[in-house]
């Protein structure tokens, strides 16, 4: 057989190793996501939901410095409700004439308040262990979405038998490692939906992940639409050009 | 001194204005007009264009990403966030430079590796596949210094695993390595120069690139024939021949690359990026972009730190050698068959060497990897000057004309068509 | 049989049944030049203020702890804002003007929206310094407005320009009260 044919056999035999390669996180299960796909969108009052969980539960430990109060603007709030939103912290003022820090109502041109000063108060405040910014936490960790619902639903009561806890440790299913510092954030009706829909903790972690997942990457639809049309236009033009090619080329014998 | 020459022969008068001062319309029409081109080449032959075509559009959205970009270690990660959020279009501009990258090395591996199959580095065509060699080593040098500045965990721990090289040289190892750094350790002077560098040097690279194809108009392209062209029945003018296939070529390419931009544009890329750079915790596995990848195999399949790179860098320097390692009289893989069965263990070989790159230095992959490097090494030193002893190759045709157009069957002509003439 | 140094097919043949060829040729240039259209807007449409300076075009300024005789200075698009609550003699003074006088001729009342609140641009029209007058300690000049330190200008209550060298009045901006204690700016 030829030296190509023999290239493309090795080649998947190798393609098929990698699958089996081991990794050293646990795979987390799939979800279905509705931003998943080429045509996947936000679902806004999925988004909605999930800030109101993060505001009321993940907000107490967790920043999200990479937000503005008006970026809200992309998960359905209209320009009253995101001033309330934002006036609803207080936030450092400038210094005045006399040098002094005051304290005023928050503005949506202002990022998201920290719930700490810094890392170490932070630390400080959670015996050693820092949570971490959640702005880009869902582009941060391999497997992304289904990684974090994963972790939020994978919290055990009890270690497998002969696991044993280092201290103030919570075991999780889903977490390099299984001991992870953060104790369960979520449980059934921890938050009482403005819509009413039903606070279970699967949903709470759906929604909360939906919401961290566009705060990862707001312009999704964005890149979606005009990525439908670029390709199609594209497409075209590779259609015309094949075309201008072909009959260029139809002159001669070649 | 200006000399007399015919006047030019186009009707614009604005057009001949400028051209009677600088020829510059006239050195068009010739180089890209009416040049002589072989009538044969392949879908392969595409890849310079396109190549060309990648430098523009990293050049051009690197410009517009610099006017937002702040190269200062505290403020250079939420800058970059700034521009895939706030800036209009910004999330568009960056994902096309970041992954841009990636198709820029795709598109020159094929490029490379058409080379290496049809002999295009055989004389007389020795410095214009030294030229591309060089733009090879720039591109990489130019995409570890980018990769830096968006100071992710993997730009800073990367800047940290290969600045630390250089302590592998004796005595003045870690003198270069401080001067390098501008301090201790990768931190804000690194990066500052970093980003001059990473500004600079695509404009190195775009005057190298002047060089690459001034070379190859001296001597004219390679075909996949590897004859020269005998007569003008051999060749085509590259307009509107090859200026329409490229432009084809172009708009299929923009296709593909369109597709991972806007429905995958994390997946060539690592999450770890997405965490701002921690001095303090390294990420549970440093690895460097996927075109990097064979080479960081072959640095980590000895165990010894300074062999380690010199044979990385070994690996770079065999591709400069390879119109000298070469000892066969007959360019086109066509007409090798042995040479053949070989160039594609090669390409096995580097994709394996680049799997082997992705994984943890442990188990099988350590064996695969010292296996990879062999062969890697053996191609360049052992393979490519025995087969040009003692190899067998098939007859050539006489002329690509006849190849080409008396239907396409070898001639069973016995005229001996001397395989390396000059062009 | 084709010479391969004629210049190929690019030659438009016109009338000579080549139309379609013409066409394809048009519509390929054509498709092309709508892309590279878009591109160019991209790559353009960056350079416009991004969605974190856009939150900034409009700032809300608590009008309550501003007290009669008082200035406050704040910044809305990068530039100085004068907010001002005019005491009554200050008002008087502003309205008894006669335009005759005034170097850049306008009514007090077609500078103020609200008595008694005077919102002005704090950049002198000379050669843009910060004019003084917004502190109870500041030299206020001969018309008890404000008055440039760099070069002698001074404004009225008004904010109009008194004397030189500055050509014009102390520049209006955009702004709407939302309530009775809020001004919105821009």
């Amino acid at each position: 057989m030829s030296s190509f044919r023999a290239f493309l056999m090795g080649g998947a035999l190798a393609l098929a190793a990698v699958t089996a390669s081991a990794q050293e996180m646990p795979v987390p299960a799939k979800q279905d996501w509705g931003f998943y796909g080429p045509f996947g969108t936000y679902d806004r009052a999925a988004l909605q939901r999930g800030f109101q969980v993060y505001r009321e539960v993940c907000a107490a430990c967790h920043s999200m410095n990479l937000l503005a109060y008006h970026d809200l603007s992309g998960i359905g709030y209209g320009d009253a409700e995101i001033k309330a939103i934002a006036a609803s912290v207080s936030v450092p003022d400038d210094p005045d004439d006399t040098g002094e820090v005051k304290d005023r109502p928050g503005r949506p041109s202002d990022r998201f308040k920290a719930p700490f000063a810094n890392e170490k108060a932070a630390q400080a405040a959670n015996n050693g262990a820092l949570p971490k910014d959640l702005s880009l936490i869902v582009r941060g960790r391999e497997y992304g979405p289904d990684y974090i619902f994963a972790l939020l639903t994978g919290f055990k009561d009890t270690p497998p038998a002969g696991m044993k806890m280092a201290k103030g440790m919570n075991y999780n299913e889903a977490f390099p490692g299984h001991q992870i510092a953060m104790p369960p954030p979520l449980s059934d009706d921890r938050v009482t939906y403005a819509d009413g829909t039903k606070a279970n903790l699967a949903q709470e972690a759906h929604d909360v992940v939906t919401f961290l997942s566009w705060a990862s990457d707001p312009h999704l639809e964005d890149r979606h639409r005009l990525g439908a049309r670029v390709i199609i236009f594209l497409a075209a033009f590779s259609g015309v050009m094949y075309g201008v090619k072909r009959k260029v080329w139809s002159k001669i014998d070649h | 001194m200006a000399h007399t020459k015919a006047p030019s022969a186009f009707k614009n008068p604005l057009i001949r204005w400028v051209d009677d001062r600088l020829p510059i319309f006239t050195m068009i029409s010739k180089e890209y007009g009416v040049f002589p081109t072989p009538r044969n080449f392949n879908y392969l032959w595409n890849f310079g264009a396109l190549a060309l075509v990648m430098l523009v559009i990293m050049i051009i959205t690197g410009v517009f990403l610099a006017m937002q970009y702040t190269p200062n270690a505290d403020l250079a990660f939420d800058s970059v966030d700034r521009i895939t959020r706030d800036v209009n279009g910004g999330w568009l501009l960056r994902t096309l430079h970041s992954n841009g990258s990636s198709m820029f090395f795709l598109v020159v591996y094929i490029h490379i590796f058409r080379g290496m199959y049809y002999g295009s580095y055989k004389r007389p065509r020795e410095l214009l596949w030294l030229f591309g060699a060089v733009i090879y080593l720039l591109m990489m040098a130019t995409a570890f210094l980018g990769y830096t500045l968006p100071w992710g965990q993997m730009s800073f721990w990367g800047a940290t695993v290969i600045t630390n090289f250089f302590t592998a040289l004796p005595i003045v190892g870690k003198a270069i390595t401080t001067w390098l750094w501008g301090g201790f350790a990768v931190a804000n002077p690194t990066l500052n120069r970093f980003f001059a560098l990473h500004y600079l040097l695509p404009f190195v690279i775009a005057a190298v690139v002047f060089l690459h194809v001034w070379a190859l108009h001296v001597t004219g392209s390679n075909n996949p024939l590897g004859i020269e062209p005998k007569s003008d029945k051999d060749t085509l003018p590259f307009h509107p021949y090859y200026t329409m296939k490229d432009m084809f070529g172009v708009s299929v390419f923009l296709l593909i690359y369109a597709v991972i931009v806007f429905y995958v544009p994390d997946y060539l890329g690592d999450p770890d990026n997405y965490v701002k750079a921690n001095p303090l915790v390294t990420p549970s596995s440093i690895e460097p972009e996927w075109y990097f990848l064979p080479f960081y195999a072959i640095l980590r399949s000895v165990p010894n730190k300074l062999l380690g790179v010199i044979l990385m860098f070994g690996a770079v320097v065999m591709i400069f050698l390879m119109p000298w390692l070469d000892t066969s009289k007959v360019r086109s893989a066509k007409f090798r068959p042995w040479y053949q069965w070989c160039f594609w263990f090669f390409v096995f070989d580097s994709l394996l060497l680049g799997l082997v790159g992705s994984q943890h230095p442990e188990g099988i992959w350590i064996l695969l990897g010292r296996v990879g490097t062999l062969y890697y090494f053996g191609f360049f030193l052992v393979l490519l000057p025995f087969l040009g002893w003692f190899e067998k190759t098939l007859p050539l045709p006489a002329s690509i004309a006849e190849s080409v157009l008396g239907g396409g069957k070898l001639a069973g002509s016995t005229v001996a068509a001397k395989p390396m003439e000059k062009a | 049989m084709v010479d391969a140094t004629h210049q190929g097919a690019e030659s438009t043949g016109h009338g000579d049944g080549q139309t379609r060829r013409e066409f394809l040729y048009l519509a390929a240039g054509a498709i092309g030049a709508v892309g590279s259209a878009g591109v160019a807007w991209t790559l353009v449409d960056s350079m416009n203020p991004a969605t974190d300076t856009l939150a900034l075009s409009t700032i809300d300024v608590n009008l309550a702890p501003i007290v009669e005789g008082m200035g406050i200075v704040t910044m809305w698009q990068g530039k100085p804002v004068f907010v001002r609550h005019r005491t009554a003699q200050e008002i008087t003074e502003a309205q008894s003007v006669k335009l005759s006088e005034l170097t850049d001729p306008a009514t007090d009342e077609s500078r103020v929206k609200k008595s008694p609140w005077l919102v002005l641009i704090g950049i002198c029209t000379h050669l843009g310094c910060i004019p003084l007058g917004n502190k109870p300690s500041d030299d206020r000049g001969d018309w008890g407005g404000y008055r440039c330190p760099c070069h002698g200008s001074q404004y009225d209550t008004s904010g109009r320009v008194r004397r030189g060298p500055a050509p014009l009045n102390l520049a209006v901006p955009p702004y709407n009260f939302t309530s009775d204690t809020t001004v919105r700016i821009g």
